[in-house]
């Protein structure tokens, strides 16, 4: 045991014992009234299971909670959690500390989100192009009327779009992307993937309508598959293998 | 909006090759070659158009592909032309849904199947043949 008092023993209620540390540092900016983002660092102990979200946690506990940090579930569900951990886009909950290997980490606002102050960011825009590509079923008759109470599926027809309703919307695939990078108006691997989803439906029977919006001069043309979406994405959703899938059908190599 | 307003990663960020993987790397190589055949057909245009003043400036402009810049600039040319043409291919593919793997339940770690070995080989292939095709340019051009 440490010598001299440590965090955990003068509060009685965080979890850490260690002795092992890590330097945190977070990006601090408020647009209200900062011109740059500068960033302050901690030393933050930790444990072999510890998150990052944990570290920040633990920092606005003892030392500033004035940090601005989005999140909810603690479990990679709630997808609000996501920034740029060690320069990639990762949610803080699901990202262990030990498993970045290094004894500085870096935690910033993730890119290609405006920020409302230092890491939590804005997701109006990522709701608006979710929403545009109509993330429902469309077809005329509803449950409610047909005979069978229930849209019948296939195990095999769930198969083709289940990996994709994994999306909890956390933005990490467009904050990678190298299109979102310069391009703010561009639909995303998020709306897009999700665009697929309900294509591959065989409920769905809007697929005309959905190809037509992201068939756009910011649509799915944009995407070069550079494949950084799939890399970070926590969800295993490859939003890259929907888009290809997705324009297969526009290029008449699918049906 | 301005920049800071929007916190996008700009041009630094999309050019980055370093974060994610070689697929990064092939986009960003598929950008620069197209970019550089473009420059480079626009060139051609101008340098057989001097054929429009003769013989002697025909030949005037031909002599500066024979210097070692010339050659060295050729062998670029030539190296971005089979990247460009291969991994065009590839792209071309992957864009059609082709080898890009097929829907299924993600289990952790969740290594996303369009990532796959098989567009991995067509970049490889891509850089090596260009690689080759370069050498063999270098070797023809020097070896005289
Ligand atoms: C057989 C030969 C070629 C093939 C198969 C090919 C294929 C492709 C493909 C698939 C793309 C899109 C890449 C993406 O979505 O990221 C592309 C982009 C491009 N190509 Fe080619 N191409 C060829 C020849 C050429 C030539 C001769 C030129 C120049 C005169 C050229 C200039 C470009 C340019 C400027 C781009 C846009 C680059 C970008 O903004 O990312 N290509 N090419
Ligand atoms: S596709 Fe993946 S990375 Fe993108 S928002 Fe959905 S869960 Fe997040
Ligand atoms: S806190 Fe919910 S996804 Fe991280």
């Amino acid at each position: 045991m440490a010598q001299t008092p440590s965090l955990a023993e003068e509060s009685g209620s965080t979890p850490f014992s260690s002795s092992q540390s890590i330097t945190l540092r977070i990006a601090r900016y408020n647009p209200q009234h900062d011109s740059a983002k500068s960033f302050m660092e901690f030393q933050v102990p930790y444990e072999k299971w510890t998150t990052v979200l944990e570290a920040i946690l633990e920092v606005k506990k003892h030392f500033d909670h004035s940090v601005a940090v989005r999140y909810s579930c603690r479990q990679a569900t709630c997808g609000s959690c996501g920034m740029i951990i060690n320069g990639k886009p990762r949610l803080a909950c699901f990202t262990k500390i030990s498993e970045l290997n290094s004894n500085v980490i870096t935690v910033e606002p993730m890119n290609n989100f405006p920020i409302i102050r230092d890491l939590a960011v804005k997701f109006e825009r990522l709701f608006d192009t979710h929403h545009k590509i109509k993330p429902y079923l469309i077809r005329d008759d509803t449950e409610i009327t047909t005979n069978t109470k229930e849209f019948l599926q296939s195990p095999e027809e769930l198969e083709q779009y289940i990996q994709f309703s994994n999306c909890i919307k956390c933005g990490l695939c467009n904050s990678a992307c190298p299109t979102m990078a310069t391009d703010s108006s561009f639909v995303g691997p998020q709306a897009l993937a999700q665009a697929y989803r309900y294509v591959a439906d065989s409920r769905d029977k809007g697929k005309d309508n959905r190809l037509k919006i992201i068939d756009d001069s910011h649509g799915i043309w944009r995407c070069h598959f550079a494949g950084s979406c799939s890399q970070v994405c926590p969800k295993g959703v490859d939003p890259a293998m929907g888009i290809q899938l997705l324009r297969g059908y526009m290029l008449g190599f699918r049906s | 909006m301005t920049n800071q307003d929007e916190n996008k990663e700009g041009i630094g960020g999309m050019i980055n090759p370093r974060r994610y993987g070689i697929e990064r790397v092939a986009y960003l190589l598929m950008r620069l070659s197209g970019l550089g055949l473009l420059a480079y057909f626009i060139g051609h245009i101008y340098e057989t158009s001097t054929i429009l003043k003769g013989q002697i400036g025909w030949n005037e402009f031909l002599a500066l592909t024979q210097t070692n810049a010339g050659h060295a600039i050729l062998a670029i040319v030539i190296a971005m032309c089979v990247f460009h043409t291969v991994n065009g291919i590839r792209v071309m593919l992957g864009h059609g849904g082709v080898g890009v793997g097929k829907p299924a339940r993600p289990d952790y770690p969740y290594i996303p199947a369009s990532q796959n070995i098989r567009h991995k080989m067509g970049i490889y292939s891509a850089i090596i043949l260009a690689a080759i095709a370069m050498m063999y340019g270098l070797a023809v051009m020097f070896g005289e």
